[in-house]
């Protein structure tokens, strides 16, 4: 027999593409509906009425002026929650109303639901609340000391304020720094960062079907569900949540949606009516989460050669007044903390503590980037102190397959480190580049020029501190006609990750990506699939969608060998071809139609769980994520003698997030990512008094504008394959913006030739530090 | 208050109170979501529309104001349903991410391309400073705007 030659099934077809996303039409278009978006008939306008002392106990709530106002339809307070009064997160300490005691400026108290956005704010002033002030304090290190005001809800808490401290005992850090022939300490201090997603937090609870429905702006239905159903007291299956497009979250729209979708919902149960409640710019920022404020003490030995022998931390991170995800954010900070190195003894202290300050959460690298800071600044006054360039440090000490991390993981595969770190090297001419810049400061008086490096390592997914999360569950459902629908239980949040599950469920069906269309998500169509957070969609939600598809697949094929009667079957071309003869083949479409027509059953369920990781409290020892990420970033900038003013004036990026399933929107991630870093390192800065954000408002805290951003971008991929993700992906999301901020903070120092150990790096503080330094 | 004014190349006539902002006239009265709301205070360009051929903000912009004028929206820039260039442009470099921000910049970078059709790319990122945008980093709406510029006058 003449060999056929089949269309070929090893390359990727569609995993690895540029494809354009599946939303970019619709949000081009202005037709993407985002919460603020939609209307019901019959819809409401809710509105909080909150705190504004810091910790107070509440001696009466007079809302008779608020219920009188003509167009209030509803008042809630604590006494009308069907349900208990809580937002369920790790914790059970934070109330859906403020229970006879505030705890923050801007906790809820109470709420009413109006017939118009005005009138909600109108008659929310009318509220009249007598406060009794209890003692309150704002600075962690104040709140862990003796006679400190009692903050935290004790059975919230592990000691006072302390809610958490974990620790990480790896070796002897004492023989360690013993070895040491070089050793460098630092204090390190980093204030809160705002998301400032461009949407602000919205959603609308709908009252329906003897159960209730809330649409809204979210990263984590499944959170708002189990929110929802214990304010309501209702059965799970009775709430069903819908996400609407969704303008931005990084962390923001992780928990602080449940809260909201709460009130919402009691709000619409006692109206009986829609209620929509969107925040405005000011209350969301002054009300939701923020990136933890931390002080970060290091102390870093090394040989003479650069080779690192120990490191210690202690770190501590104003959490606020409840838990919220605090313990989640303490512990990727605690086991992050010591980089991307190998290091024989580690010891750590992180410490988590309670103030009367809005509760602090998630915000993209959850944790890390603060200690980020620190290691990588003590990498670069290693390099100083040893003579050695950073890079070559870096490198030196990089994790590689085989080594140990901090925590004791032996690492059996997927280390893009190393390369990435000579990846950088290469595209940056970093040699040349050192010359150049060395050039232009000596010829300039009042600009400096300054490079700056960092390697960065990310555990993907939820790792042993929530292993019960790590999971998703997948839906696919091939249509008569021949289009495929998949549902998820992630959401697209504007990281384009429906377009990357689009793409897997694509390739492992075998068909054009043109042919699926992703549905809405809707926590009524596929299990509990965890949050979308972690960087974990494309590998434990792509790993679902893969198995669903196979599964589909499984049957597409079965029907295409009964229509051509032959034993093996090859895709290409959007249609199935007999392997033996390739020049007959049946359509998807003609497939489906068939397989309707033969009443085959065209739905697969997926469902994935990340590989097992285990962690020990005690020693801090186990092996903490399935797999880690890594970046190293290298950052230039120029500052102003005079002025103060940094700009970041090129940049180059090399990642290795195992294979990437769409260049175009990886490169958006890195690049995003790398604003948001820049942000954080040079301008973004909320300041707070007696635990009021003073000015919460674009007008005050600065994001960076196109303007702000590098002349010049390189962005790379390294792909070191990781077994369990799909094709070879591990997660990318968060990774940009850990390493971004310390690659332009140590830039800063090279340019000053002092050394920035607080951010933001703004004028002000750069001119102290050129004051210093000269 | 009776105002009238073209909205996507349409007259309209419509009665608003003098205090009612042109962005809730357009999103709240007249159904037009696509303008969007991001901080209400002027500062992050969500709400940009073009009036008489200059990018305005909606959400500063008493609807009173534009009584006689002519009103472009996003909705109005693929009207026949065919897209813009510059739309296209944006699906193409992958210039949206969450797309919150995406009307209001296409808004700005079509004033733009009118007042200046071969913009640098340091003008693009100039005439933009007034709209943020939190995914992107920007460089990949830079890039979409000058290639739409390319494409609707080559060099
Ligand atoms: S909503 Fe108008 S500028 Fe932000
Ligand atoms: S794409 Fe999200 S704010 Fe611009």
């Amino acid at each position: 027999m003449a060999r056929v030659k089949a269309p070929v099934e090893e390359a990727e077809q569609v995993v690895g593409k540029a494809a354009p996303r599946l939303d970019a039409e619709a949000k081009v278009r202005g037709q993407a509906r985002y919460a603020d978006d939609l209307s019901f008939p019959g819809m409401l306008y809710g509105k909080a009425i909150r705190s504004d002392r810091p910790h107070a106990r509440i001696l009466r709530l007079d809302l008779s002026q608020v219920a009188a106002h003509p167009k209030v339809a509803c008042v809630v307070t604590p006494k009308d929650i069907p349900g208990e009064n809580v937002v369920p997160i790790i914790y059970r300490d934070m109330p859906l109303l403020a229970n006879g005691v505030v705890r923050y400026v801007g906790e809820p108290i109470a709420l009413l639901a109006a017939e118009t956005r005005e009138a909600a704010v109108e008659a929310a002033a009318l509220a009249q609340v007598a406060y009794e002030d209890l003692p309150a304090v704002f600075d962690p290190l104040e709140a862990t000391r003796p006679g400190a005001p009692q903050v935290a809800v004790p059975a919230a808490a592990e000691g006072g304020n302390v809610f958490n401290h974990m620790v990480i005992r790896k070796g002897d850090v004492e023989r360690g720094f013993a070895e040491a022939d070089v050793v460098v300490a630092g204090e390190y201090r980093v204030g809160y960062q705002e998301h400032a997603y461009l949407e602000p937090q919205g959603v609308i609870a709908v009252p329906e079907d003897s159960g209730i429905t809330v649409y809204g702006t979210l990263q984590c239905p499944f959170y708002v569900q189990n929110a929802v159903a214990a304010v309501m007291g209702f059965p799970l299956a009775k709430v069903r949540i819908v996400q609407t497009a969704t303008g931005g979250g990084f962390g923001g729209k992780e928990d602080v949606p449940s809260h909201l979708a709460a009130m919402a919902a009691v709000l619409a149960w006692k109206a009986g009516r829609p209620v929509k409640l969107v925040l405005p710019r000011d209350e969301d920022i002054a009300t939701t989460s923020k990136r933890h404020p931390g002080l970060v003490r290091y102390r870093t030995g090394a040989k003479r050669d650069g080779t690192l022998t120990a490191v210690e931390v202690e770190f501590y991170y104003n959490a606020g007044a409840y838990q919220t995800l605090s313990s989640a954010v303490l512990w990727r900070g605690l086991i992050h903390a010591a980089g991307p190195y190998r290091i024989p003894h580690v010891k750590v202290d992180g410490y988590s503590v309670a103030t009367n300050t809005v509760p602090c959460g998630a915000f993209r690298g959850f944790g890390s980037p603060q200690v980020i800071f620190a290691h990588e600044s003590q990498m670069d006054e290693l390099a100083r102190e040893l003579g050695m360039d950073p890079l070559v440090l870096r490198h030196k000490n990089a994790l590689r397959v085989g080594d140990e991390t901090a925590t004791g993981q032996r690492l059996t595969e997927s280390v893009g480190l190393p390369e990435a770190i000579g990846r950088a090297r290469e595209l940056s001419h970093w040699d040349e580049l050192q010359d150049e810049v060395a050039a232009f400061n000596a010829q300039e008086r009042f600009r400096r020029r300054g490079l700056g490096a960092s390697t960065v390592m990310y555990g993907v997914g939820m790792g042993a501190k929530a292993p019960l999360l790590d999971k998703a569950g997948a839906y696919l459902k091939l249509e008569a006609d021949g289009s495929v629908t998949l549902a998820v239980g992630t959401t697209e949040m504007g990281q384009g990750a429906q377009t990357v599950l689009a793409q897997i469920a694509a390739e492992g069906l075998g068909v054009p990506l043109a042919s699926v269309q992703v549905a809405p998500v809707d926590t009524s169509r596929v299990p509990d699939s965890g949050p979308t957070v972690a960087s974990r969609t494309t590998t434990v939600q792509g790993m679902a969608v893969l198995d669903a598809a196979e599964k589909l697949r499984a049957r597409i094929v079965g029907a295409a060998m009964e229509m051509l009667g032959c034993p093996k079957v090859v895709p290409g071309d959007g249609r199935f071809h007999d392997a033996r003869d390739p020049t007959r083949s049946v359509s998807l479409a003609e497939i489906a139609r068939w397989m309707w027509a033969h009443n085959w059953d065209m739905a697969a369920s997926g469902w994935a769980e990340a590989r097992p990781v285990d962690w020990d409290a005690k020693t801090g020892l186990g092996n903490a994520y399935f797999v880690y990420a890594y970046a190293c970033h290298i950052a230039e900038v120029e500052v102003d003698l005079l002025t103060g003013e940094t700009r970041v004036t090129r940049f180059w990026a090399v990642h290795d997030s195992g294979k990437i399933v769409n260049p175009e929107t990886a490169r958006g991630q890195v690049i995003g990512g790398i604003a948001q870093g820049i942000g954080y390192a040079l301008m973004e800065e909320l300041p707070a008094e007696g635990g009021r954000i003073l000015y919460p408002t674009f007008t005050a805290y600065h994001i960076p504008t196109a303007m702000d951003m590098p002349d010049e971008f390189v962005v790379e991929f390294v792909e070191a394959s990781y077994s369990g993700g799909p094709f070879g992906a591990k997660g990318l999301g968060e990774v940009p913006l850990m390493a971004s901020h310390a690659a332009v903070a140590n830039a800063i120092s090279a340019a000053t030739g002092t050394r920035l150990r607080a951010y933001p790096a703004t004028p002000e503080r750069v001119l102290d530090l050129i004051g210093r330094g000269a | 208050m009776r105002i009238q004014f073209r909205l996507n190349g349409r007259p309209v006539a419509v009665d608003v109170p003098p205090g009612r902002r042109l962005l809730d006239l357009l999103r709240e009265d007249l159904g037009l979501i696509g303008t969007k709301e991001g901080c209400g205070e002027g500062e992050c360009g969500a709400c940009t529309v073009v009036v008489d051929g200059k990018p305005r903000l909606a959400c500063l912009t008493a609807a009173v104001q534009v009584e006689g004028k002519d009103v472009l929206t996003i909705e109005g820039l693929s009207e026949a349903g065919q897209l813009d260039p510059l739309q296209e442009a944006f699906i193409e470099t992958a210039g949206v991410q969450c797309g919150f921000c995406t009307p209001g910049l296409v808004m700005a970078a079509y004033a733009l391309l009118r007042e200046n059709p071969r913009p640098t790319r340091d003008e693009v990122r100039a005439y933009l400073s007034g709209n943020l945008c939190r995914c992107t980093g920007y460089a990949q709406v830079v890039e979409a705007v000058l290639r739409a510029a390319e494409k609707a006058c080559p060099r």
